[in-house]
């Protein structure tokens, strides 16, 4: 059973280690009594998003000699805006070098940045799981989740 | 006072959620559509009426079935990008004075100043916070004391002229 204590420690640790950013802050604000679910919707929009993406880039990353640069760029674009939406500043970082080996046309580039997005994603979203879990568990025990 | 009417365009599914919160805490009625066309569709102007349009008339204004105050648009959108949409906004005799407003997670100077000088409002950058959402009521506001204006002196030219209104 987890403690407010222990779920405002764990969402420091992840503002720390650069997992979340501001936004995050910002989307909590939007949060209240009428849209009691804001952040878990927005958020699990966002894990919907990104694997659709991140099965698209697979796809063009595997043409390997023939990758389509405008198009992988497109899609890491996508993932860049969403990511920075709702405050996964890592992933967004990823997204920002990804883009350049794009324009460098630089395939090995293009590769590695590809397999640290899919890191970071999971890294993220295994984070958000556990935030969400805490949440819900200090909720349903009669709790509110610090704001 | 009726609540003010904003047409959100994002290509975007997790930006339209966003917007949409954002404004609809800001006490606005909320439309959202994901590309420039659907937007024109929604204020009732499709590409070849654009061309074809006729010179506003005060008909035309007891006809309008939707009422937007304000638009705001994402700048990089498949299709119609946010720019060619406040273009032909700003073509348009119907809806050339509605306010528009763009919103862009890149920060490029050429293309803001594009913007401004095609007659957006405002240039926000992404992600799009509340304290910019609370800049857009002064653009409102000051539409909203035009329009009363308009509709006052369109009044007085036809009690003057006697011109008869389409039913």
């Amino acid at each position: 059973m987890y403690s407010v204590a222990q779920l405002v420690e764990y969402t420091s640790s992840l503002f720390q280690q650069g997992f979340l950013d501001d936004q995050f802050n910002q989307l909590q604000l939007l949060q209240d009594e009428s849209n009691p679910n804001f952040v878990v919707e927005v958020v699990t929009l966002f894990f919907e998003d990104a694997e659709k993406l991140l099965n698209q880039l697979e796809k063009e990353i595997g043409q390997e000699n023939n990758i389509d640069f405008k198009r992988v760029d497109a899609l890491v674009h996508q993932l860049k805006g969403s990511s920075s939406s709702i405050g996964a500043q890592r992933v967004q970082r990823v997204c920002i070098a990804f883009k350049n080996y794009c324009e460098e046309k630089n395939v090995e580039g293009c590769f590695k940045s590809l397999q640290d997005i899919k890191q970071e994603y999971t890294l993220v979203k295994t984070k958000f799981e556990t935030l969400f879990k805490m949440e819900q568990q200090i909720f349903a025990a009669g709790g509110s989740a610090p704001r | 006072m009726a609540q003010f009417h904003v047409l959100a365009v994002d290509d975007s599914v997790i930006d339209r959620m966003l917007i949409e919160r954002l404004l609809k805490t800001s006490s606005f009625h909320v439309t959202v559509v994901d590309s420039g066309t659907k937007a024109l569709k929604f204020l009732g102007l499709v590409e070849d009426e654009v061309r074809n349009e006729k010179p506003h008339s005060i008909a035309a204004e007891t006809d309008q079935v939707v009422e937007v105050n304000l638009i705001i648009t994402d700048y990089c959108m498949p299709g119609m990008t946010g720019y060619d949409l406040l273009r032909k906004i700003k073509e348009s005799n119907s809806l050339k004075d509605i306010p528009v407003v763009i919103m862009s997670s890149e920060n490029v100077p050429s293309r803001i100043n594009r913007c401004l000088e095609e007659g957006a409002e405002e240039f926000f950058l992404k992600p799009v916070q509340q304290s910019d959402v609370n800049k857009l009521k002064p653009h409102l506001l000051k539409t909203k004391v035009k329009n009363e204006d308009d509709l006052i002196n369109n009044k007085r030219r036809i009690h003057n002229n006697a011109i008869p209104l389409k039913n």
